[in-house]
């Protein structure tokens, strides 16, 4: 099903791919950096919603919280526990920055779902950008705190003197690949789950198969709720666990 | 989202003619300055958002909702204090009750058993004496009867002594019947 | 036949997900083994179960990524 077997034999028309394309949301034209774009549209979106959820939700202040406030708090004492379970107190410092990735991914996969909805989230621009944003941190933020020592992350000094150098090199690989893996990690999943969506609504085309492809898209999309927040929660749990390796690099 | 209509001059390099992506739309650098503009202007606007109200203001509520359940649970701890107190001094009244009640009982029945001793002992006396009396009195009887037999006895004697012709005094029938009783 | 060949190659880089599921299943599969022996130590180890979980499944997405590519971008 290559982009050009566009359905003029048998009615399938299947084009998992166009959901991803950016355009630009008002009128037509190129796409310049500066373009408001239907990925900008639900960047915003999600923005507001966390706006709507964290700030509106919780601006009563009550001590018997109200529905919107108790989700508020529960993301709070969710993203606050993982911090501070994993990075140990002196991570609790950098829980804005990591409650901010985690607002900002969730929020942006659960309005992906929203049919006909762009997800921001399935573009490796965003994801990479992300990634990168976290790993300059962590890095930057590992020699600034340890100097020097924060390379004995990469020298492991439990392992017999022989080893030591091959397993530096690929625990330095293995770094190094950190960004990427994270990176990919999310938009893949969330590109895999709306393309694989799509594909299924290709097949509701044909009469004979369509309850099947229905119950499929169901499914899917099941599946895919669970993954939007899944990833989300890994995306923020890596997040940390990188931290710590930068806050406490000795093994 | 393929349905619409695009125009030709934004089919570029990503796009076809059709309207459909040419390869991964992912892939497509054209897009990527772009994105990543808004994304690092989204995620400065989150992080002010987050930082400056929303975590803040979260954090105040959570840590006022936990002093105050500490406080409800120390005063809650105070009032069963309290509770407890409470039942120790009714647990004391009532046995001060109890105990006062005994001593009342206690007392009654000491009265009560004195008069009845005083009564009792009325009444043995008056038995013992009544008793004394009749047994004087069934004494006397005796006595008197055994007087009569002894008279009875000498006058039998007597007669009798006399029928058989015999004659005796009245000294020696007298004795040989006191004799005759005592034997 | 170029993109013929591409196609049989994504076909063939899809079954990487396949395996990556049996990844999957092996960590969680394990993972309720233990939790299952000794239920009292399940609740901390979540946060390693989702990491491993990651772990094994990012393999799977960069195999997906391959057949994606050898289909849309080849």
């Amino acid at each position: 099903m290559a982009t050009d077997t566009s359905g003029a034999e048998g009615g399938l028309v299947f084009h998992p791919m166009d959901q991803f394309i950016i355009k630009p949301f008002f009128g037509s034209g190129e796409v310049a950096w500066y373009t408001v774009t239907n990925a900008t549209v639900w960047m915003f979106l999600a923005v507001i919603a966390v706006f709507l959820l964290l700030v509106v939700g919780s601006s009563k202040r009550a001590v018997v919280p109200s529905r919107m406030q108790s989700v508020a708090e529960l993301a709070y004492g969710f993203v606050y526990k993982m911090v501070e379970d994993i990075c140990g107190k002196e991570g609790v410092k950098y829980f804005p920055y990591i409650m901010t990735l985690f607002m900002f991914i969730v929020c942006a996969n659960f309005l992906g779902l929203i049919p006909t909805a762009f997800t921001p989230t399935s573009h490796f621009a965003v994801t990479v950008v992300l990634a990168l944003a976290v790993f300059l941190t962590v890095t930057v933020l590992g020699f600034v705190k340890n100097g020097a020592s924060f390379l004995s992350l990469f020298w492991v000094s439990s392992a017999p003197l022989a080893l030591r150098p091959i397993l530096a090199l690929i625990e330095l690989i293995s770094y190094f690949v950190r960004p990427v893996s994270h990176s990919i990690r999310l938009a893949g999943n969330v590109m895999a789950g709306h393309a694989v969506i799509k594909v299924f609504a290709g097949f509701a085309a044909l009469l004979a198969v369509s309850p099947i492809a229905i119950l499929g898209i169901t499914a899917m999309y099941g599946l895919e709720v669970l993954v939007s927040f899944i990833q989300a929660y890994v995306f923020t749990i890596l997040t940390c666990v990188y931290l710590k390796d930068a806050l406490h690099p000795h093994h | 989202m393929a349905t619409e209509p695009i125009d030709i001059e934004m089919a570029g390099t990503c796009v076809g003619p059709n309207g459909s992506a040419i390869g991964m739309p992912q892939l497509c650098f054209d897009w990527w300055g772009n994105q990543i503009f808004w994304l690092v202007l989204a995620l400065i606007a989150i992080y002010l958002i987050l930082s400056r109200v929303a975590l803040p203001r979260i954090g105040a509520v959570l840590a006022e909702r936990t002093g105050t359940i500490t406080n409800d649970i120390a005063a809650a701890e105070d009032l069963k204090a309290k509770a407890v107190e409470a039942e120790a001094a009714y647990d004391k009244a009532l046995l001060d009750a109890r105990a006062e009640a005994q001593r009342i009982v206690a007392d009654a029945k000491a009265e009560i058993k004195g008069d009845l001793d005083v009564a009792i002992a009325k009444a043995d006396a008056e038995i013992a004496a009544k008793s004394a009396e009749s047994e004087k009195a069934i004494a006397d009887i005796r006595a008197s009867a055994l007087e009569n037999v002894a008279v009875v006895a000498k006058d039998t004697a007597k007669e009798i002594v006399a029928a058989l012709g015999g004659k005796a005094d009245a000294k020696t029938i007298n004795a040989a019947v006191t004799a005759r009783m005592k034997g | 036949m170029e993109g013929e060949l591409a196609h049989i190659g994504a076909g063939l880089a899809a079954i990487g997900s396949g395996a990556a599921a049996i990844g999957v299943g092996n960590v969680a599969g394990n993972y309720l083994a233990g939790a299952l022996r000794n239920p009292s130590a399940a609740a901390s180890q979540t946060a390693t179960l989702f990491i491993g979980i990651a772990f094994a499944e990012a393999l799977g997405i960069f195999a997906f990524l391959v057949a994606l590519l050898l289909m849309f971008a080849v």
